[in-house]
C-alpha cells in the first residue's frame, strides 16, 4: 500500500489515498484497516476538526456510512460503527450529521454511542487494540502480553498513543478462549498471542503496515469441533427442512418441535415450540431474532455455528417466521465476531439466490421473509433479549420491563420470536428428520444435545456436542484434565461446580448452560477467578436499576479487598447482603452477578478463610498509599500508615 | 454509694466543630451529664490521650495521618465509637475537595498559584500527610452508631447519648433524623 | 371488583393496573423514587420492591393480579429499600448541608422515612460535571440519581432535552443540544422537565433557601404522608381523564 504525499496544513486539498495493492475484496467490502482521509487528516493537520475541510471530511464519512447502511432505527449501531472505523472515534459533528439524518436527538445518539464499549467519542489509537480480559486468557498471560505489547510501543494500557497511532486496552470475553489469549486489532481477531507475536504487531504498527497486511496466519481461526453429534455430525442441505415443513403444514412443524423437546439453548430453556406458538397466537407484524450475542466469558460455539451451518440457523428462522408469518428477521451479531459479517451475507445472498429468502420463497406467493444483519459493539447486556431489541431498535440496551415478553411485545412492540443461534440450527434439522428423531438422545427434561464450549486447564479445549444428562465428570474426560480446582459452568452467571459435584449433569433440570464450561486446573486460585468475574459484572452491567449499577461495584470493592488479604468476617457477611439486594435487580445480569462469589464461598470456605484477618473491621481502601501523593510532594518518604 | 461514672472521649478530625457547638446546645443538661459522666479525651477537658472510655465522639472526616491515628486511640479506646455529623458520616463539606486531584491542589496552593513567593509545599513534620481523599470515618475503622445533621441538633444530641448512657442503641423519631 | 392481598389488607385494583397503582389508589404508600403517576413506569430505582408470593417485583411495573399476596412493610423488604437508599447517596456526591434542595429532596426524605442514619457503603465519590450555564436552570449531577424523570418530563415536553449516556456505574445525564450544556438547550424554566427533579440534580435557580428550615416539605411530614396527599389525587386524576 502506498500513501500520496501527505499536504503541509493550509494546502487546499487534502490528500487521498492511492490503494495499489490490491486489497483481497474480502478484506475491502468490510472496510476493514483502510486508512481513511479522516486518518490522513488527523495526522497531518491540526488534532481537532476545525477546518471547513475537516468538516467536510466528516461529513463525507457520514454520508458514506448512511448510504450504504440506511438511515432506519436498525441501521444506527451500524452508521456508529462505520464512523468509528473511518475517523477512529465519533466526532461530535458526526454525531450531529447522524442525528439529523436519523431524525433523533443528538443527546439520544449520543446515549446509545456512550454504552457500547467499541464506540468512543474520544479519538483512539489508528491500530485499536483490546486484549480479552476473560480469566481463560489471563490464566494464560494475557495481562504480561499486553504488557509487553504497551511496553514495546510506549505506552499505557488503556491510553492513546500521544500520535493517536495505536490504542490498548481490555475487553470482555472474546470467543476465542479454546486458542487464546487473543486480541482484537481494528475489529480482527488475533487468537493464540505470544511475546514473539507481540514483538513482530509492535514493529508491524511501527511502521505502519495495514491490519490487511499483516500475515494471514496471525489471523487463522482454528476450528476445534471435538465431538460431533446430533447438531454437527447430519448432513445438511438448503431447504431441506423448509421444503418439508412446507409440504406438511404449521401443525406438523409445530407437533414435531414439540414431539423433540427442543428448549432454548441460550440457557433459559423455554421450549421452543411453545414460543413459536405463542407468538403465531399474537395479532401482530411478527418479527423473528436470532441471538448471536454469545457474550458470556468462555463461550464461542455461536462462532464455529455461524461459520459451518450458518445455512441452518438461517432456515431455522426462516421456519420460524413460517409459523409467525413474520417477513422480517434479524440476526444480532456480537461485535466481536464482526469477522464473520461478510460469510454470514454471503450466505444470505445464497439463499436469496436459492429462493429460500425474500419474496415468495419456495415459489409462493403469501410467503415473504428476509433476514438483516445487525452488529453489536461491545456490550454483554445485549445477549438478554428485551435489550438486544432494544439495540436493534438503536435504542440505548436497556432491558426492558417485563410482562410483557417479547413474544407478544418484542421488537417495536411486536410479537417477537427470539432464539439462539443453536435452537434454530437444532430446528432445521428436526424440520427434516422428525421430533422423534431428536428426542431419542438425551434426558427426559432434556432433549437433544448440547454444544459445550470447553476452555481453560485441560489438553483439548475445543467445541463438543454431547448428549445432554452427561456428567461433568464424563465431559472433563473428553477434554482431558487434569487435577482441577473446579469447572465453571455456564460462565460468571452460571455454577461454579466443585469436584465433589461431578457426577452433576448438563442438564436443564441440574445444571443448565449457553455452554461455557471453563476447566480449572487446581493450582489456580478460587479468590482470583472470582474477582475477575466480579470485574466482568461490574464492567458489563447496564446502569439502569440501582442494586446492579452499584451492587456490582460494590461486591468487586469487596472481593479486591480480599484478594488483597484485608479483608474480615464482617465482609463476608456483606457479600452475603449484596446477593439479596441484587436480587432485586431489573434483569437477569444482576440476578446471577453474585453467583461466581457465593458458589465458591459455598465451595471453597476455606480459601476464604485463609484470607481474611482475624479483627472486627479493617478498611478497604489503601490507607498508606493515599499518602503517597503528599509524601512526593513534601519530600517525606518515611511517613507510612499501616493498613489497620 | 454512687454508681460508676460513664466516660465519654470526643474529638473533632476534619470537621468545623460545628457538631462540639451543638453539643454544647444541650444547654442546662450539660451539668446533669456531668452528674453522671466524665470527660477524657475531648476539646472540652483538654486531655491529649484517651483512657480507657464507655463512648467516643467523632466529629468530621478523615482527611489526614493524623486523622486516622486519632481515630484509631478512639476505636481502641471506646466501648462505643459514635460518628456525630455529616462530615464524620460521608466526609461533608471538607470531601467537597475529592473532586480535585490532591497533587494539583498542592501544586497551584504553594507552587504554581498567583501570589505564591518561595514556592514549596510545607513539608514540617509536625504538619499531618493530606490524604489523596476525604473519607467517612466508617471507611476507616468501625463505627457502633451514627447521629446525622450538620450539625445534629442537640435534642438529636442528647437523645442518642441519654440511650447509650441507659444501655440501649438510639432509635431516634423521625423529626430528630435530619442530614442539613 | 379483582383485589389483591396488601400487607394482610384486601385492596381492589381495576385490571391493567400495577402494584403501586393499585396501593396509591387505596392511598397506601410504597416508597418509590423513579415513579409519578403522571409518567409512564420505569423500574430502575427499585425502592418499589415488594415481595409478591414470596418473590421481590417492582411494584411500579408488575402488574397487580387477582389473588397476589403483596408484602411491602416487612423489617426485610425495609432493610432492602434502606441498602438501596444507601447505595444511591454513596455512588453519587450528596451532600445534604450545601444542597438547596435540602428539605424538599425525595432522597433524603426517603432516607428519614427509613430511619437511615449513615451511609453503610464505602463512598465512590465520582468527579461529574455541573452545569450551570442556562440562566434559570442549574444541572449538578453529583445529585443525579438516574431516575429518568427528567428524561420522561421532557419527552412529554415535546423538547428531549435530557437523555442518559454512559454505562453502568458511569451512567451520566447528557444534555441536547450542540454543546451538551443546558444553556444551548431548548430547556425552558417553565418545562415540566425543569421541576420534576426528586433530587436536588436539576434545580431552579434563585429559589433556593426561601422556605425556612423547620417548615420545609419534609421537616414535619413524611414522604409517605406527602406522596400520599400530591401524588394520589394526580392519579385518580388519570384515571377520570382516561374515563372521560
Amino acid at each position: 500500500m502506498i500513501f500520496c504525499p501527505l499536504p503541509l496544513r493550509g494546502e487546499g486539498t487534502i490528500g487521498h489515498v492511492a490503494d495499489q495493492s490490491g486489497f483481497q475484496p474480502y478484506f475491502e467490502a468490510i472496510g476493514f484497516g483502510r486508512w481513511s482521509f479522516i486518518d490522513l487528516l488527523f495526522r497531518s493537520r491540526s488534532l481537532e476538526i476545525d477546518t471547513a475541510e475537516s468538516l467536510d471530511a466528516v461529513a463525507a464519512v457520514v454520508d458514506k456510512a448512511v448510504s450504504q447502511h440506511g438511515t432506519r432505527p436498525q441501521h444506527l449501531l451500524a452508521v456508529l460503527r462505520q464512523i468509528q472505523k473511518d475517523c477512529h472515534y465519533l466526532p461530535k459533528q458526526a454525531l450531529q450529521s447522524v442525528a439529523r439524518r436519523f431524525s433523533l436527538p443528538l443527546a439520544r445518539v449520543v446515549g446509545v454511542a456512550e454504552f457500547y464499549g467499541f464506540l468512543h467519542t474520544q479519538p483512539r489509537g489508528e491500530y485499536d487494540i483490546y486484549f480479552s480480559d476473560c480469566v481463560i486468557d489471563v490464566f494464560h498471560d494475557s495481562e504480561a502480553l499486553m504488557q509487553r505489547l504497551c511496553h514495546r510501543l510506549r505506552l499505557q494500557p488503556g491510553a492513546v498513543r500521544g500520535d493517536r497511532r495505536v490504542s490498548i486496552d481490555t475487553t470482555s470475553c472474546t470467543g476465542l478462549c479454546d486458542q487464546g489469549p487473543a486480541l482484537l486489532v481494528n475489529g480482527w481477531p488475533v487468537p493464540r498471542l505470544t511475546p514473539t507475536l507481540m514483538d513482530a504487531m509492535a514493529d508491524h504498527i511501527e511502521r505502519r503496515v495495514p491490519v490487511t497486511q499483516w500475515p494471514a496466519e496471525w489471523f487463522l481461526i482454528e476450528d476445534h469441533l471435538c465431538r460431533h453429534d446430533l447438531l454437527l455430525n447430519t448432513p445438511w442441505r438448503p431447504g431441506t427442512g423448509l421444503k418439508n415443513a412446507l409440504r406438511q403444514g404449521v401443525g406438523w412443524l409445530l407437533e414435531q418441535l414439540t414431539a423433540s423437546g427442543l428448549r432454548g439453548r441460550g440457557g433459559a430453556g423455554f421450549p421452543t415450540a411453545r414460543k413459536w406458538q405463542f407468538c403465531r397466537e399474537t395479532p401482530g407484524d411478527h418479527y423473528v431474532v436470532c441471538n448471536a450475542d454469545e457474550g458470556e466469558p468462555g463461550t464461542f460455539k455461536d462462532r464455529e455455528l455461524l461459520k459451518h451451518y450458518a445455512d441452518q440457523v438461517f432456515e431455522g428462522m426462516t421456519l420460524a417466521a413460517f409459523v409467525t408469518g413474520a417477513r422480517l428477521g434479524f440476526l444480532y451479531l456480537r461485535g466481536e465476531y464482526e469477522c464473520l459479517l461478510r460469510p454470514l451475507q454471503a450466505a444470505l445472498r445464497q439463499r436469496r439466490c436459492l429462493g429460500l429468502l425474500g419474496r415468495n420463497l419456495c415459489g409462493l406467493m403469501d410467503f415473504h421473509f428476509d433476514i438483516e444483519i445487525v452488529v453489536g459493539a461491545g456490550a454483554y447486556i445485549c445477549g438478554e433479549e428485551s435489550a438486544l431489541l432494544n439495540s436493534i431498535e438503536g435504542l440505548r440496551p436497556h432491558p426492558r420491563n417485563r410482562p410483557p415478553y417479547p413474544v407478544t411485545c418484542g421488537l417495536w412492540n411486536q410479537p417477537t420470536v427470539v432464539n439462539n443461534v443453536e435452537s434454530f440450527a437444532a430446528a432445521s434439522l428436526i424440520a427434516v428428520h422428525g421430533g422423534e428423531w431428536f428426542a431419542k438422545v438425551g434426558t427426559e427434561k432434556s432433549k437433544g444435545t448440547k454444544l459445550l464450549s470447553i476452555s481453560g486447564d485441560c489438553a483439548r479445549p475445543g467445541i463438543y456436542e454431547v448428549p445432554f444428562g452427561i456428567t461433568v465428570a464424563e465431559v472433563l474426560g473428553l477434554c482431558g484434565s487434569g487435577e482441577t480446582l473446579g469447572v465453571q459452568v455456564g460462565g460468571p452467571a452460571g455454577t461454579f461446580v466443585a469436584p465433589s459435584d461431578y457426577q452433576r449433569r448438563i442438564a436443564y433440570e441440574d445444571l443448565g448452560t449457553g455452554g461455557s464450561f471453563m476447566v480449572f486446573g487446581s493450582h489456580r486460585d478460587i479468590i482470583d477467578i472470582a474477582t475477575r468475574f466480579a470485574q466482568f459484572f461490574a464492567h458489563e452491567s447496564c446502569g439502569f436499576c440501582t442494586p446492579c449499577r452499584v451492587g456490582t461495584s460494590l461486591q468487586l470493592r469487596l472481593m479486591e479487598k480480599i484478594r488483597r488479604g484485608w479483608a474480615t468476617a464482617g465482609d463476608i457477611q456483606e457479600l452475603e447482603s449484596l446477593k439479596q439486594l441484587l436480587e432485586a435487580s431489573h434483569c437477569g445480569l444482576g440476578h446471577t452477578a453474585h453467583n461466581p462469589v457465593q458458589h465458591t464461598l459455598a465451595h471453597y470456605p476455606g480459601h476464604y478463610q485463609a484470607r481474611l484477618r482475624d479483627l472486627d473491621f479493617s478498611p478497604g481502601f489503601d490507607l498508606d498509599n493515599e499518602l503517597e501523593t503528599a509524601r512526593q510532594l513534601t519530600g517525606r518518604f518515611g511517613d507510612h500508615l499501616r493498613q489497620v | 454509694m454512687s454508681k460508676k461514672k460513664i466516660r465519654i472521649a470526643t474529638t473533632s478530625l476534619a470537621g468545623c466543630f460545628g457538631c462540639h457547638m451543638s453539643f454544647m446546645d444541650i444547654d442546662e443538661r450539660l451539668l446533669d451529664l456531668a452528674e453522671i459522666a466524665d470527660f477524657d479525651r475531648s476539646p472540652l477537658s483538654d486531655i491529649k490521650h484517651c483512657e480507657q472510655c464507655d463512648i467516643g465522639i467523632v466529629e468530621g472526616g478523615v482527611c489526614n495521618a493524623e486523622n486516622v491515628e486519632v481515630l484509631r486511640e478512639f476505636r481502641n479506646h471506646c466501648k462505643i465509637l459514635v460518628a456525630i455529623g455529616a462530615c464524620a458520616i460521608n466526609g461533608g463539606i471538607p470531601a467537597l475537595r475529592n473532586r480535585c486531584d490532591l497533587g494539583d491542589c498542592l501544586e497551584e496552593a504553594f507552587l504554581t498559584g498567583i501570589g505564591v513567593t518561595d514556592p514549596k509545599v510545607p513539608g514540617d513534620p509536625e504538619l499531618p500527610l493530606l490524604l489523596d481523599k476525604v473519607h467517612p470515618v466508617h471507611e476507616v475503622v468501625k463505627i457502633d452508631y451514627s447521629l446525622p445533621g450538620c450539625p445534629p441538633s442537640a435534642d438529636t444530641i442528647w437523645a442518642a447519648l441519654t440511650a447509650l448512657i441507659e444501655g440501649n442503641a438510639p432509635q431516634l423519631p423521625y423529626e430528630l433524623i435530619h442530614y442539613d | 371488583m379483582p383485589t389483591i392481598s396488601f400487607d394482610g389488607q384486601e385492596i381492589t385494583f381495576e385490571p391493567g393496573q400495577t402494584i403501586i397503582e393499585a396501593a396509591m389508589a387505596s392511598d397506601l404508600y410504597i416508597p418509590h423514587l423513579c415513579w409519578h403517576p403522571d409518567f409512564p413506569p420505569h423500574g430502575s430505582c427499585k425502592l418499589c420492591s415488594v415481595k409478591v408470593n414470596g418473590r421481590i417485583c417492582s411494584a411500579c411495573t408488575f402488574p397487580a393480579a387477582e389473588g397476589q399476596e403483596v408484602v411491602s412493610s416487612s423489617e426485610e423488604v425495609r432493610q432492602l429499600r434502606l441498602r438501596l437508599t444507601q447505595m444511591l447517596f454513596v455512588e453519587g456526591n450528596h451532600f445534604c448541608p450545601s444542597c438547596e434542595k435540602s428539605g424538599q429532596c425525595e432522597l433524603q426524605a426517603m432516607g428519614y422515612y427509613l430511619g437511615m442514619t449513615d451511609n453503610h457503603y464505602p463512598h465512590f465519590f465520582p468527579v461529574r460535571d455541573i452545569d450551570a450555564s442556562h440562566p434559570h436552570v442549574l444541572l449538578d449531577r453529583d445529585r443525579c440519581i438516574f431516575c429518568e424523570l427528567c428524561v420522561r418530563a421532557s419527552r412529554a415536553d415535546g423538547k428531549n432535552v435530557f437523555e442518559l449516556a454512559g454505562r453502568g456505574i458511569h451512567t451520566r445525564l447528557v444534555v441536547d443540544s450542540p454543546s451538551g450544556k443546558l444553556g444551548d438547550s431548548n430547556l425552558d424554566v417553565n418545562d415540566r422537565a425543569a421541576h420534576i427533579c426528586p433530587v436536588g440534580a436539576i434545580v431552579v435557580k434563585e429559589t433556593a433557601f426561601r422556605i425556612p428550615i423547620g417548615q420545609r416539605k419534609y421537616d414535619r411530614r413524611t414522604i409517605a404522608e406527602v406522596s400520599v396527599a400530591e401524588e394520589a389525587p394526580l392519579l385518580r386524576k388519570r384515571y377520570e381523564q382516561k374515563e372521560d
